[in-house]
């Protein structure tokens, strides 16, 4: 290999395309394509879609008091490739995943068998603060809490993929995923070609028909709405790309209202019946009536129109207790109690402090891990045992052991890293991978997801809000 | 509602797509927008060519006047002169009668209407708006008010073309235009309105020989130089002017042509679509439609050209509301009503 990726070193890291390349010829047709790359040429490609992106309005916009002000989200030209082979675990992992959530959803909310059988601790679920009592002895259609769920793995240093976390509620980002692609084929048609990488723009339309699937049975064609806060909503575009690839409307919580136990949108014809709704709206905003009596955001009398059967709502409330850190800990434990399986995609190695041997081993090894407060009890923050000091570690410990059932302690994570274009170098940046899942009767997994990549050398925190960016995510056939 | 009423409603919204009432509004006002970007670039550019020959020494005043802006405008800026009413109306972000305000509402307009329109429609008024909010004073100095204009013009017209080519032809495609040719309709009124009386000669002045480059300029700032004189070779009078801009059916910045234009529309919502809603606005259109049908120019300059005009404006109003009444403001009562239960 020579070319713009000489002297390229991953340092300690997986990499997703130089350790793939090794034994994948399609994978290692594409590191010799970008090897082959100008670094001019590829500078010039990444001016071209950060302007498109920003003209095409896939952004986020700030807004000040006379002013609205659109930002992208970084753009990296280089993909992440997974192999058919990885995405095969990946898929059946992420499934695996959202079957168990359902089930452990359905459970809470209904015998809590898995409570009584002492396998999750009572009170983490039952005190959580998202558990929505509201939701007791309630049928939702074909047992589906989590419709859309967004799976963060991270792989570790063997190329081992680990979940970092679930996502449940309203989870973000897979407009990202599509835009990217269609950026890809106008920007990088010379680095796709001849290469068969698994289409993601069919996601839509999963989604509408997952949505069509749950409401109510006895409506020949639903109407299916998607219920955004808003244009201040930093994820409004998204909302915008998602009510477009739906071929659904984008409503607001004013454009709703609820009459004779049915949800209306008010539509020029009059009040149309609405079937079907995919909120991006936290439970909080969801129906002044029920939680936030202040939200202007939500639809009075919309959670009573839903327990009745008469309107559909994704994802269902009260899922957030199930994507919490402190159940997060237990997630291998859920899926061998519901499915009788191992998990396919392993937590990262978690210690649950309320036990007697993850506590034990978190005192011994405090220096080493990093250990975080779980639910919404938190509030005495987080410990880096590396990067603290002696003293650091030695009050924490005392507030440790005063309640210990508050923390779980993690190693500290290993990112894998894909090469990146910082100037005109391609260089190792740290990855993570989002995978969508879509559930209404059965579940589906969009090929691909949303790779977000930490721009800053060494850095491991992917977030757009601290230089994080992201990368089209190709899936080989 | 019952539950068979809720049936043959549902046949219908399946055989035209539904459109939310706040998109409705939405799509009306930002062709409104678009509209007065586009008058107003064009009365700032004929405005600032006239006054630079000497021919219209009145013409920077009555742009305030045509906006009804005098107040404002003399308080923040006193004199109307070539500098400040440009400054004012094209670069000011704190007048909301500036190009720079108009495009910012038409784009959030634009915003809100993402998921109707394409991707195009609003990719060309993003990359408008974000040349525009980097103007500064200095780019809107005198020396540059025409070429500035020209790049306004052109910008809205590509809105214009970009709507034609790319818009799905059903009912917002009649709420849009219906606030277009209301603007367009609107614009024209005032054009007339101001400039006619500017530019009459006083009484004592009748049968002087006419300074016909004044009526040049307002048919050019409505764009309607070149077909008057197609139509009217052998002759110029302001009653011809007046009567062309108001009164002429092909012309399509006329008034006339506005109205007839609405009518169609309006005719598509309630006969196409099947909304009920656009009768009372049909209603009140049929009678601005007999005021320009029934008389002539000179019946209407006899009776008072001012007060008819001020009476056309009042009729657009009117109209407007009953729009708004019928498609989105009387749901906001159904709103308020229900919450009250």
């Amino acid at each position: 290999m020579n070319g713009l990726l000489d002297g390229y070193n991953k340092g300690a890291f997986f990499c997703e395309l130089m350790d793939c390349a090794a034994h994948d010829p399609a994978v290692a047709l594409i590191a010799e394509r970008l090897a082959a790359m100008d670094p001019a040429e590829l500078e010039r490609r990444a001016r071209i879609a950060e302007i498109e992106l920003f003209n095409q309005g896939i952004t986020f916009t700030v807004y000040s008091d006379k002013d609205a002000i659109d930002r992208i989200l970084p753009f990296d030209l280089i993909p992440r490739v997974l192999t058919a082979r990885e995405w095969d675990v990946l898929e059946r992992g992420v499934r695996q995943r959202v079957a168990a959530l359902n089930a452990f959803i359905w459970d809470i909310y209904h015998d809590q068998k898995i409570l009584k059988d002492g396998f999750v601790p009572a009170p983490l679920v039952l005190g959580n603060a998202n558990y929505r009592p509201e939701m007791v002895g309630l049928n939702v259609p074909h047992g589906t809490y989590v419709h859309v769920c967004g799976v963060d793995i991270i792989r570790d240093e063997n190329g081992k993929f680990l979940v970092l976390e679930d996502n449940a509620r309203t989870p973000s980002g897979v407009s990202y995923v599509i835009e990217n692609r269609n950026m890809m084929r106008r920007i990088f048609p010379d680095l796709m070609d001849g290469i068969a990488v698994r289409p993601v723009g069919s996601y839509g339309m999963m989604l509408q028909a997952a949505l069509a699937e749950i409401a109510p049975a006895d409506v020949p064609d639903p109407q299916v709405v998607l219920l955004s806060p808003g244009i201040y909503n930093s994820a409004y575009f998204e909302h915008i790309f998602l009510a477009r690839e739906m071929g659904v409307p984008l409503v607001e919580g004013n454009d709703l209202v609820v009459q004779n136990d049915r949800v209306w949108m008010r539509t020029t014809a009059g009040l149309a019946p609405v079937h079907a709704i995919y909120r991006r709206l936290n439970d909080d905003f969801l129906d002044p009536d029920v939680f936030r009596p202040d939200s202007t955001l939500g639809v009075r009398g919309l959670i009573d129109v839903w327990r009745r059967g008469n309107v559909a709502i994704a994802n269902a409330v009260g899922t957030g207790v199930a994507d919490d850190k402190a159940i997060y800990a237990y997630m291998p434990r859920i899926i061998r109690y519901y499915l009788s399986e191992d998990a396919i995609l392993p937590n990262v190695e978690t210690h649950i402090c309320g036990e007697p041997g993850g506590l034990a081993y978190t005192l011994a090894n405090l220096e080493k891990l990093v250990v975080k407060p779980v639910g919404e009890s938190g509030g005495y923050g987080l410990i880096i045992g590396p990067h603290a000091t002696r003293d650091e570690i030695a009050a924490f410990r005392t507030q440790l052991q005063n309640d210990p059932a508050n923390y779980i302690s993690q190693p500290m994570i290993s990112l894998s890293v894909s090469p990146t274009l910082a100037g005109h170098k391609l260089l190792p940046r740290h990855v993570d991978l989002r995978p969508f899942a879509i559930t209404g009767r059965k579940t589906w997994v969009l090929p691909g997801g949303l790779t977000r990549v930490a721009l800053r050398e060494g850095s491991l925190v992917v977030n757009s809000s601290q230089g994080g960016g992201s990368k089209d995510t190709w899936v080989l056939e | 509602m019952n539950q068979s009423q809720s049936q043959s409603q549902d046949t219908v919204f399946h055989r035209n797509p539904l459109l939310l009432s706040r998109y409705a509004e939405a799509l009306y006002w930002f062709a409104r927008y678009m509209e007065r970007i586009e008058n107003l670039a064009r009365i700032l550019d004929v405005t600032d060519t006239f006054v630079r020959h000497g021919v219209d020494q009145s013409g920077w005043r009555s742009v305030i006047q045509i906006n009804a802006d005098e107040d404002r405008f003399t308080k923040l800026y006193g004199t109307a002169n070539a500098e400040n009413v440009a400054r004012f109306y094209l670069v000011d972000r704190d007048n909301p009668t500036s190009i720079l305000s108009s495009l910012f509402a038409a784009r959030e307009n634009a915003r809100t209407l993402r998921p109707l329109i394409s991707t195009e429609m609003w990719a060309q008024i993003n990359v408008f708006y974000n040349r525009v909010r980097r103007l500064t004073e200095a780019d809107a100095a005198p020396s540059r008010v025409s070429g500035l204009c020209a790049y306004f013009k052109e910008q809205c017209q590509a809105h214009a073309g970009i709507a034609d080519g790319t818009f799905y032809r059903d009912q917002s495609w009649a709420f849009y235009c219906i606030g277009k040719y209301i603007e367009r309709g609107d614009q024209t009124s005032r054009l007339v309105d101001i400039k006619y009386h500017t530019l009459l000669p006083s009484v004592d002045d009748v049968g002087s020989a006419l300074d016909v480059s004044q009526w040049h300029a307002l048919l050019r700032a409505a764009s309607g130089y070149q077909a008057y004189r197609r139509i009217n070779p052998s002759y110029m009078t302001p009653s011809s002017v007046a009567g062309f801009l108001l009164m002429n059916h092909s012309f399509p910045r006329s008034v006339t042509l506005c109205v007839r234009q609405i009518e169609y529309f309006l005719t598509q919502l309630s006969s196409g679509y099947g909304l009920r809603g656009a009768y009372a606005a049909q209603e009140r259109l049929d009678e601005l439609r007999a005021a320009l049908m029934d008389q002539t120019i000179q019946q209407i300059l006899a009776r008072g050209l001012h007060e008819f005009l001020d009476w056309v404006q009042l009729q657009f109003i009117a109209l407007q509301d009953a729009i708004a009444a019928s498609f989105w403001r009387k749901l906001e009562t159904t709103q308020s009503q229900s919450q009250a239960q």
